[in-house]
Parts: structure tokens; C-alpha cells; sequence
């Protein structure tokens, strides 16, 4: 089922069979679903073998960096010398986003049902669900549900007659994007402020309170119970081709498409089918300017660069952009490129935990400027200056979250220059006042 | 707006948090965490949920009963957007107007809001003390533009047309 549409003929629901439905989020609502039969099936598996499964299947995460999930939960040590933890990591916060919170608000057991595999398959104790603190109907659609879980022998210290303990705990978050980053989640969850961590030691090794720790994001734990029913070769080959990018996809798709929402597909679907096909297309009288097609931290891609375009890692890459969470921002014609990109900017630089000069300053002095050339003062050198800052706030961070504020920026004036002349050349009437 | 926030006669007044119910949510919280510093994000929601705004006097309590100092529980507290450092009003309305939502007419939602309760400002709270609206970044459900963040309310596809009568269920 599709949400907030009926599915398309061109979707292949499998994370998303039940948005739409609530008789979907209960325990027993679950069950009679289907539910958590992946769940005691992995109970009766060596550890080893469901991380092999999922190594087999092909899955990558799905929050963003798109890591194989099972070569990651291999880093895992094989002996529990200390406690071991999973981070399900529900803080959704990239522009463009807002596939989990449909998984969280549809079905929830799916996420605890994936979150417990995961758990067994690193072997560790304890989940702790951090979810954004904005997410209001979630965080109480997901408490409920793992009360529930707990009831119904799927959560506690003898998860269905198996003798393994598996316990959730659910940390709210408190209005910070960077805590989706997963060191600064690890600071946020252990009451500390969310400055991300210099890696190595990468969360396997120390995570947690320095012990082993997995991150996962809510969709890529949700797809879990499926590979673990079905098997890993069958996920596997659910794909158009590219052999690196198995499965389906959730993809967020917003702004000026006819029919915004979640669409769940097979990797390596054309882009243009999406956006024309399952969206709807521009609103009448209107015509497509550009996409970000993976949450807003991934370089613009113009109308015609969506044209041939198969949606999967590599596929959106090799096109100069990234697939990353999947969050596609649809712009029509409509659309003025350089105040929405200093509408970006803006965002990173109000998130940048700021303890890396580069990201600081950068992200500030990004919007600044920005914010200048909208109000008409803008000098024919910022562009070069923008591109020069871009420049020294990429690679040179302890996270990502200075190159993501820099790519939107290079990407726009590279591929949307006449629309920075247009202000700068004071053709255009300045938009921005009091700057 | 925050003038009156730490004034002599409300720190002598002060009546700490952490007793009765919340003692016992904070302790149950003991049992989800290893370390006591752990617990403080979910203490801090507890005194703002108590409270309505998180003070100088209950960071102290915190600090204390947490086993930390006030200025790293200060630290964190202004390190989260959604704790307040100072009143605000009844009811606190946060609109998002990044990006996905900003195409959509977002600004033109925050426009209505500020008139409809009588803010006129970002940021600032109404005469009569019934709201303060504030721009948040992206809430996280750009396909439903413009969702708007109505104390725990989460409310989606808002348009300016629309405020009128959410602000009615505020009183």
C-alpha cells in the first residue's frame, strides 16, 4: 500500500505493504500480518549465519552512506567481553526526508522486529531507538508498540522461549540535526552535547560508553525481517542490473511534484519514472528545473541530468550526485535557485555543532554571502570566494555536515550560474532586505 | 521576555522538580542507562515538561542530583534547540520553512501565524501570553508541506488559510 497514494504499478511495496493501514501498528495487528516470523526464525540461527544472510543480500544503509549492513555488523566482536549495544538511528532530520517516520507511524514492529535480528546478529542486549524529539506522534506510536513487544514476548529477557535477552530503550532527542551523525548520537545518548567523534576508533570497536556499538538506520533495519524470511539470495535479486545496489528503495519525493510522498521501489528504477510517472509530474503549466535527489547534503542535478538516470548508488553518482537518504526535493520552474540555496545554507550553518573551525565559519560565511547577493550587494568575486570556501569546508572536518552545506552551494552555481549573475548584475530585484 | 526569569524572588521560590512522580521517572530512567550522566536528556524533558522551560536554578537541581556540575549541564541544555532557555508562551508553534517546505510557501504560513496570535515577531510571545512562534529547521515531513509543530501537536499541509482555525484549539 502506498502513502500517502495508492501504490503505482511501477512501486514494489515491501517495507511499505502496510502504510496506511493501522490495524498494522499493534502487537497482534503485526502478528496476524505476518509479523515477527523473521524474528524467531533468526532466534533458531547462529549469529554468524544472519549477518551472512544479510551479508548476501546485498543491503546497504539506507540513512545516507550507504554501507554494506552486514560487512558492518561483522566488525562486531565475536566474543561479548563487554556489553555490546545497537543504535537504531530514527533522528530524521535531512531535508528532503521522511520515509522513517512513515515506517515508525505505519509499523513499528517492523522496526523492532528488524532492531531485534540486528541485536542477535551482533549480540548485544540492548537497543536504544533515538528518535528526533520532534517527532511527536511517532515517539508515542513506537513507546506503545515496544510496551507491546515486550508483552508479547518479542522484547525482555527471554525473547520467545529463546533465553536471549533483548531490551529497548527509546532516547528522545532534543532538536539537533548533527545527532543523526552516529558519533554525535553515541555523545547524545550518553547525556553528553552532540559533537560528533573523531573515528577511528569507529563504533565497533568503541562505541557506546566505549563498548562495541552497530548504528542502523530505521529503514535499513526495517528490511531486515524480510531478508531473514525470504532468504538473502531472493533480496539480492531484486534488481535492475547494477549488482551493487540490491533490494528496494523508500523515496521521499517533495516540493513541486503533483503527488508528494513515500514511493518504494527497486534499486536501479529510472528516476524519470518517478518523477513524471509516479509524482504526477510539474503542477500544471509548469516545467522541472532541477531535483536534489538524496536529501539535501547531495549535489543539484538539472533537468536534463534526470533524463537517464537509474536510481541506485552508483547510477546517481555517476551522474555527480549522490542517492544518500533518498530524500528527492523536486524544483520547477518557479524556483529561485539562489535563495533556496541560502535557504540550505542557512540550515547547516543553524546545525553546525560548531566545534571545527571550517564547518563554524564556513557554514556562516556561506549564508552570508548568499544573503548579500540577494539583496543585491553581492560583488562578481563571490562566487569565486563561495567556491574557495566550498573548497576548504570539504574533507577537512571531523564529520560530513561542512561538505554537505558546500555541495548544494558548488553545485548551484556551476550548474545555475545565469540565476547568481542575474543578482549580482543587479538585473533581478533584490529579494533580501536589511542584510 | 526572560526578564523576570531570575529574579531574587523566583529563586527563593524555587520548589525543585525531582520529587514525588518525576523522582520516580528519573529513577526508573537509572535502570535504562549504566552511567547517571546518561539520564540527562530525558531529565531535562522531564523539568521542561514539568516547567514549561528549563531555569538557571533547575539546572542546578539537575547537575545535582546527576552527579554533574551546572555549567556542563548548561552546556547541554543550550546545545538542544527544542529546551528553552527562558519562558515562552502556553503554547509554542514552530514552523518549518527549510528548503522543501520554503518552495512550497512556507514563509507565507509563518507570515499568517505571526498575525493570527499577535507575536508579530520571531521568537517573541503574544500580550497575552497564549503564543510564541519560532522558524524551525526542517521537520521532517517535507511531502506535507507546511508541517507546523503545535506544543506536541504535529500538524501537516498547513496553509496560511488554514491558522485561524488551528489557533482555535489553543486557548
Amino acid at each position: 500500500m502506498g502513502f500517502p497514494h495508492p501504490s503505482h504499478s511501477k512501486e514494489h511495496p515491501l517495507l511499505s505493504t502496510h502504510f496506511g493501514d493501522a490495524g498494522a501498528r499493534s502487537f497482534d495487528g503485526w502478528v496476524k500480518r505476518g509479523g515477527y516470523e523473521g524474528l524467531k526464525k533468526a532466534l533458531q540461527m547462529p549469529r554468524d549465519q544472519v549477518v551472512e544472510t544479510v551479508k548476501t543480500s546485498g543491503l546497504r544503509g539506507r540513512g545516507g552512506a550507504g554501507f554494506p549492513t552486514g560487512l558492518k555488523w561483522s566488525f562486531m566482536p565475536k566474543e561479548v567481553s563487554k556489553p555490546h549495544y545497537l543504535v537504531c538511528n530514527a533522528d530524521e532530520s535531512e531535508p528532503g526526508t521522511f520515509k522513517d517516520r512513515e515506517i515508525m507511524r505505519w509499523t513499528p514492529h517492523q522496526l523492532i522486529e528488524g532492531c531485534a535480528i540486528a541485536a542477535h546478529a551482533i549480540g548485544a542486549e540492548r537497543i536504544y531507538i533515538y528518535i528526533r524529539g520532534e517527532f511527536t506522534p511517532e515517539l508515542k506510536i513506537v513507546r506503545a508498540a515496544v510496551d507491546d513487544a515486550y508483552r508479547g514476548g518479542a522484547l525482555g529477557g527471554n525473547v520467545f522461549g529463546s533465553g536471549r535477552r533483548i531490551e529497548v530503550v527509546i532516547h528522545r532527542g532534543a532538536g539537533a540535526y548533527i545527532c543523526g551523525e552516529e558519533t554525535a548520537m553515541m555523545n547524545s545518548i550518553e547525556g553528553k552535547r552532540g559533537n560528533p567523534r573523531i573515528k577511528p576508533p569507529f563504533p565497533a570497536q568503541a562505541g557506546l560508553w566505549a563498548c562495541p556499538t552497530t548504528i542502523n538506520n530505521v529503514e535499513t533495519l526495517s528490511a531486515v525481517p524480510h531478508i531473514i524470511n525470504r532468504g538473502g539470495e531472493w533480496y539480492e535479486s531484486l534488481c535492475l542490473g547494477n549488482p551493487k545496489s540490491t533490494g528496494t528503495k523508500l523515496f521521499s519525493v517533495c516540493g513541486h511534484v503533483q503527488r508528494p510522498g513515500n514511493y518504494e521501489v527497486v534499486m536501479g528504477t529510472p528516476m524519470k519514472d518517478l518523477v513524471y510517472d509516479m509524482c504526477g509530474g510539474m503542477r500544471p503549466g509548469r516545467t522541472l528545473k532541477a531535483v536534489i535527489p538524496g536529501g539535501s547534503s547531495v549535489p543539484i542535478m538539472t533537468a536534463a541530468e534526470i533524463e537517464d538516470c537509474p536510481m541506485d548508488y552508483e547510477g546517481i553518482a555517476a551522474k555527480g550526485s549522490m542517492l544518500g537518504s533518498g530524500g528527492m526535493i523536486v524544483m520547477d520552474d518557479s524556483t529561485d535557485i539562489v535563495y533556496q540555496v541560502m535557504r540550505l545554507a542557512r540550515f547547516y550553518a543553524h546545525e553546525s555543532c560548531a566545534q571545527c573551525t571550517q564547518c563554524r565559519e564556513g557554514t556562516a560565511w556561506t549564508t552570508r554571502i548568499l544573503e548579500r547577493i540577494l539583496a543585491g550587494k553581492g560583488k562578481p568575486e563571490d562566487l569565486n570566494l563561495l567556491l574557495d570556501l566550498a573548497e576548504n569546508m570539504t574533507g577537512k572536518t571531523i564529520c560530513v555536515l561542512s561538505d554537505s552545506c558546500a555541495a548544494p552551494v558548488v553545485s548551484a552555481i556551476k550548474k545555475f550560474p545565469a540565476e547568481f549573475d542575474a543578482y549580482i548584475s543587479r538585473r533581478k530585484q533584490a529579494v533580501m532586505v536589511g542584510v | 521576555m526572560s526578564a523576570g526569569a531570575h529574579s531574587p524572588a523566583q529563586e527563593e521560590s524555587y520548589q525543585p522538580v525531582f520529587v514525588g512522580d518525576a523522582l520516580a521517572k528519573l529513577e526508573a530512567l537509572f535502570a535504562q542507562y549504566p552511567t547517571r550522566p546518561a539520564c540527562l536528556l530525558p531529565a531535562l524533558w522531564i523539568v521542561q515538561e514539568r516547567r514549561g522551560w528549563i531555569s538557571e536554578r533547575a539546572v542546578a537541581e539537575v547537575a545535582d542530583v546527576l552527579g554533574l556540575t551546572p555549567a556542563y549541564v548548561k552546556g547541554v541544555v543550550t546545545f538542544y534547540t527544542m529546551y528553552h532557555t527562558h519562558p515562552v508562551g502556553r503554547h509554542f508553534v514552530q514552523v518549518c520553512t527549510t528548503s522543501p517546505c520554503n518552495i512550497c510557501g512556507a514563509e507565507e504560513v509563518t507570515k499568517s501565524f505571526l498575525k493570527h496570535t499577535g507575536c508579530g515577531e520571531l521568537g517573541a510571545t503574544s500580550a497575552d501570553g497564549r503564543f510564541t512562534v519560532i522558524e524551525v529547521e526542517c521537520l521532517g515531513a517535507c511531502g506535507f508541506a507546511t508541517p507546523v509543530l503545535i506544543d506536541d501537536d504535529f500538524i501537516e499541509s498547513v496553509t496560511p488559510e488554514r491558522v485561524p482555525g488551528i489557533l482555535q484549539g489553543y486557548k
